[in-house]
């Protein structure tokens, strides 16, 4: 089997007496949609910023292309390759869409210690930038400020800019959260393909969704992984559906 | 043209037409005023890069301001007094040449500013607000104690440091050199703002958790930005001292760092020409209300708490709208 992309190994982190990861290990494979799933405050999203560099775990390690990533901060992160969606749209709101994702193109290219050349005129940024919108379904919008965005919008804004990383995974945390049928469908159908670009590690609520695109399930609870394996194996898990399917035994 | 460039081309026509005028009325004082206008101007043009690109609350700019004044009033009176301001590894008797002076003015405020801000951006908020005012009152304090300069009682510049070519003590003159300063830092302003480096910084100001997701660090960029601001400042501030043959620990002072901070929000917080309009609205009122009261900040304060209110885009904002990024 290939080396796993990002492999997490025996991560812990409490928050006072809560502990929010106890003991997570998991691995991200090239070419897979890896889901997370798990009941509100399970510590989804804790895992994430983890991964991503926003929260330092209290031990274990994080391992991302073979590399030990667990001293570096979220930018360096960012750059080595970790392309991220925030649960709750994190955007600069006064850019427009364009702008927003002209940020990460910028910071694909290398250096932000350049002065003079403005951005709007330089279509090394704007071409780039306006075919994530494209491909995202936002080129419409692209000289909207994100802040005007609908909130649909915003989440595909999140995606557009995670693309324009060029990131080695994604790590995306509830990208249909609050999307409607028809926009969860449309980004189902999305996410589908981009598998083959970079794995997926998808934190989702949205059952559908996580049952049509999974290669993988996770299912945590408390903070620990309490099953791992393919949609089958995790459905039939008694233990998955009484914690969490919530159906008694 | 956008109407904010309208109104900008007409803020720097009024700012040129003021000293005319009054050359032409014989009134040389407005000279003067005009010309201190434009140096707040610049001051302040430097602290918008820190304020209003990066978002930046330094409570500390007068440090800067004072170290520019402090560099033109000590390279002046060794230059005057043909005493070495240092003997080692060689001997150096400053300069009476403002093009010296301005440098070692931006080089200094710059190489102070680096290691304040690698401290006090470790913080942010509130925090940074007053480790950034700690370090200037240190300076200050620093100022007041040392007698080599004066102390407390400040030092003065016998004649106005010379420019080649040009003969700075013509008030008209001293002027125009202020003023072509202060455009040239305008230009600078406006490029910067719309490089990468400024996408950079502007975004951090918005949102830093989104620019450290894209792989940008926040910290590398606003340092260059806190430091690039301390080198205008401080370029100002050697131009007060020369207008002012002048310069004393007030410049120093926590009410200046305060001062610059008003003025851009009078003006419009991160709008190219707000410094522009809040420093000839600032000196505007220092004269007029100043002439009639001794209690003008109370009527300033008055003002201020209006803008923050029911404009707070200052004057660029309600004139122009709000600002438009690409
Ligand atoms: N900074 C923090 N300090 C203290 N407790 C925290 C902190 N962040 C998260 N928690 C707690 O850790 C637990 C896990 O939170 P987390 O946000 O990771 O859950 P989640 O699985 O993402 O939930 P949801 O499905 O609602 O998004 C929760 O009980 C939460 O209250
Ligand atoms: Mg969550």
């Amino acid at each position: 089997m290939a080396e796993p992309v990002l492999s997490i190994r025996d991560l812990r982190k409490s928050f006072g007496a809560l502990k929010a990861t106890d003991g997570v290990s998991l691995d991200l494979r090239p070419g897979e949609i890896h889901a997370l799933i798990g009941p509100n405050g399970a510590g989804k999203t804790t895992l994430i910023h983890q991964i991503a560099g926003g929260i330092t775990p209290d031990s274990g390690e994080v391992v991302f292309l073979g590399e030990d990533i667990g001293a570096l901060g979220v930018a360096a992160r960012a750059r080595r390759g970790l392309g991220r969606s925030f649960q709750i749209s994190s955007l600069a709101p006064e850019f427009s869409a364009l702008r927003n994702v002209m940020l990460a193109v910028q910071s694909r290219q290398g250096s932000s210690f350049r002065f003079f050349r403005p951005v709007m005129k330089d279509r090394s940024l704007t071409e780039p930038a306006m075919a994530m919108l494209e491909r995202t379904g936002l080129a419409a919008r692209a000289n909207v400020p994100a802040a005007e965005l609908s909130h649909g919008e915003r989440r595909q804004l999140e995606i557009a800019i995670a693309l324009a990383l060029g990131p080695r995974a994604f790590l995306l945390d509830e990208p249909m959260a609050g999307m409607g049928p028809e926009g969860s469908r449309a980004l189902t159908a999305f996410l589908d393909g981009l598998r083959h670009e970079a794995p997926i590690l998808l934190v989702e609520h949205d059952m559908d969704a996580v049952f049509a695109l999974a290669d993988r399930i996770s299912v945590l609870v408390y903070g620990r992984v309490i099953a791992t394996g393919t949609v089958d194996e995790v459905r039939g898990d008694a233990e998955v559906r009484r914690a969490y399917l919530g159906e008694r035994p | 043209m956008s109407r904010e460039r309208a109104i900008n081309l007409l803020l720097a026509g009024l700012l040129l037409s003021v000293p005319l005028a009054a050359l032409a009325l014989g009134e040389l004082f407005y000279i003067t005023l005009a010309t201190r206008m434009a140096i707040l101007a610049l001051a302040a043009v430097g602290l918008n890069f820190a304020l209003g690109l990066g978002g930046l609350v330094s409570f500390g700019h007068a440090a800067f301001f004072g170290i520019g004044g402090y560099v033109a009033g000590i390279f002046s009176s060794h230059a005057f007094n043909q005493t070495p301001l240092f003997s080692w590894p060689f001997e150096f008797f400053g300069s009476d040449q403002m093009p010296a002076i301005w440098l070692a003015a931006m080089l200094i405020s710059a190489l102070i500013a680096l290691p304040i801000g690698a401290i006090s951006l470790r913080t942010a908020g509130v925090y940074f607000i007053m480790i950034t005012l700690a370090f200037a009152q240190m300076i200050y304090y620093f100022a007041i104690s040392w007698p080599a300069y004066g102390g407390e009682d400040g030092l003065s510049i016998v004649v106005r440091n010379g420019f080649p070519g040009v003969n700075t003590a013509v008030p008209l003159i001293f002027f125009l050199v202020c003023y072509v300063l202060l455009l040239a830092a305008l230009a600078l302003f406006a490029l910067v703002r719309d490089s990468r480096f400024g996408a950079a910084l502007q975004a951090g100001r918005q949102n830093e958790t989104r620019l450290a997701a894209v792989g940008i660090a926040p910290f590398r960029i606003r340092l260059a930005a806190f430091t690039i601001s301390a080198a205008i400042t401080g370029l100002a501030g050697a131009l007060l001292a020369d207008l002012n043959r002048f310069v004393s620990p007030s410049m120093l002072s926590w009410q200046m760092s305060g001062e610059l901070i008003v003025l851009i929000i009078l003006g419009g917080t991160g709008r190219l020409f707000g410094p522009v309009a809040g420093a000839m609205l600032f000196v505007l009122f220092e004269f007029v209300l100043g002439g009639l009261t001794e209690r003008w900040q109370f009527f300033l304060g008055l003002i201020l708490l209006g803008v923050v209110l029911f404009a707070r885009g200052g004057l660029i904002g309600v004139l122009a709208g709000k600002a438009r990024h690409g």
